[in-house]
């Protein structure tokens, strides 16, 4: 492989960052080993403690900045949960919480060079989407009985149309996990590899590098717009499924 | 790429998110992490901020509230002091023109006083004038008849006395 690689004089390694080692020493990864995983994650939850307990310890009826910013995603979050899952849902706001601050802040520590993005991997994000999936399904079922199907019955459509609408959405139904973290894990994974892949070009091109290093800049300039927003798109979808299950809003 | 200086085992071969060896390792730090987020944020940080939020709007509204009052207060003081004011006025007014009517009464009772005291005065006067005029008038007499006897004697005559008076009188008159 290295003989290939002095050959080409080009060294790009796109997927490297995303490979999964143990923190110590180069033994196999169980279940339980400490990872890159384990550290990136441990920083993130770091990160909450930081950004939303030591920065309101003091209570203060008049913000600091840091106060100011976790009382900012408190009601945005807030606001997102009861406009669109109703004022029902607002007992799932903290669950609803959980994952925007998980995503957000292991998307945003992702664009820190050097680290690790946990939420590039499906395994990642397929147990985050899993979880609302089980969490709507089992809520509705609980809250509504065998009436959480009438959800695939189209009622307002033609008699005839039913069965095949109710089939489709079915379907749309199920591939919703799928949709839902392959969009998360998809978006940040090629934008990491995009950045990696241009750092390559800039490490063999001399003085020309200029250009792929602008590139880069503005790549991540899209990359930390596409970190907010999929954390955004992957709350609100939550919500949004989530109404299936609590409200009464009709499919 | 430090990446690749820190480990050779480290090297991607197709898509490490594919390489479900590291599946379970993923997924068991996954759920902790959640796990963990999800108890600081249900039993610290989302009551504390809720709380604060609340304190936030009670404080303002209170305080709306309070400077509310506070302004129908100062109002309804304004109110008090302009009623003390015309009150005040009224009262003023009345004094004096309780004070003006008084004034007029002792002033109406010491003219009629002292008119009534003018007039008597004058009254005597007058009678001690008519006394003196009398007087004169009778002296005057007395004198003419006097003057007109003794002239009657100088001019050679003698001269009946009732006559002469008589006569002085008839020309006194006239």
């Amino acid at each position: 492989m290295a003989t290939e690689e002095h050959g080409s004089g080009l060294q790009i390694h796109p997927m490297d960052q995303f490979v999964v080692k143990p923190l110590f020493g180069d033994g196999p990864v169980e279940w339980y080993t400490p990872t890159n995983v384990t550290l990136w994650m441990g920083i993130a939850i770091l990160a909450v403690v930081a950004l939303l307990v030591l920065s309101t310890r003091r209570r203060a009826i008049v913000p600091s900045r840091g106060q100011s910013v976790a009382e900012l995603f408190y009601g945005f979050i807030h606001k997102m949960v009861e406009d669109v899952t109703g004022h029902e849902g607002l007992k799932y706001f903290p669950y609803v919480m959980t994952l925007f601050m998980f995503v957000f802040l292991s998307n945003m520590l992702g664009l820190i060079p050097m680290s690790f993005t946990t939420t590039s991997h499906i395994a990642v994000t397929a147990v985050l989407a899993l979880l609302v999936f089980l969490t709507v399904t089992l809520v509705g079922f609980y809250r509504k009985g065998i009436g959480f199907l009438a959800m695939f019955w189209v009622s307002s459509a033609p008699l005839a149309l039913r069965p095949v609408l109710a089939l489709i959405e079915l379907i749309s139904y199920f591939v919703r996990p799928v949709s839902h973290s392959i969009r998360l894990g998809g978006n940040l994974m090629a934008g990491h590899a995009v950045i990696k892949v241009f750092a390559g070009f800039a490490g063999v091109m001399g003085v020309a590098s200029i250009v792929p290093i602008a590139g880069i800049a503005a790549i991540y300039g899209l990359e930390i717009l596409v970190a907010a927003v999929q954390a955004y798109v992957f709350t609100i979808l939550t919500c949004v499924y989530l109404r299936d299950a609590v409200g009464d809003a009709h499919h | 790429m430090a990446t690749e200086a820190t480990a050779e085992a480290g090297k991607a071969v197709g898509m490490p998110q594919l390489d479900f060896s590291t599946w379970p390792n993923q997924i068991f730090w996954l759920l902790v992490t959640l796990v963990v987020i999800y108890l600081v944020l249900s039993k610290v940080a989302l009551p504390r901020i809720g709380a604060v939020l609340a304190d936030r709007k009670s404080t303002i509204t209170n305080d709306l509230a309070a400077a509310e009052e506070l302004k129908q207060k100062a109002v309804a003081a304004e109110k008090a002091y302009n009623d003390a004011l015309a009150n005040a006025r009224t009262e003023a007014a009345k004094i004096i023109a309780a004070a003006k009517a008084e004034i007029q009464k002792d002033l109406d009772a010491a003219t009629a006083k002292a008119d009534a005291e003018i007039s008597a005065k004058a009254a005597e006067s007058e009678k001690s004038i008519a006394a003196i005029r009398d007087g004169a008038a009778a002296a005057v007499a007395e004198v003419a008849r006097d003057t007109a006897a003794e002239l009657v004697a100088a001019l050679g005559g003698s001269a009946d006395a009732a006559a002469v008076g008589a006569a002085v009188t008839e020309r006194l008159k006239g």
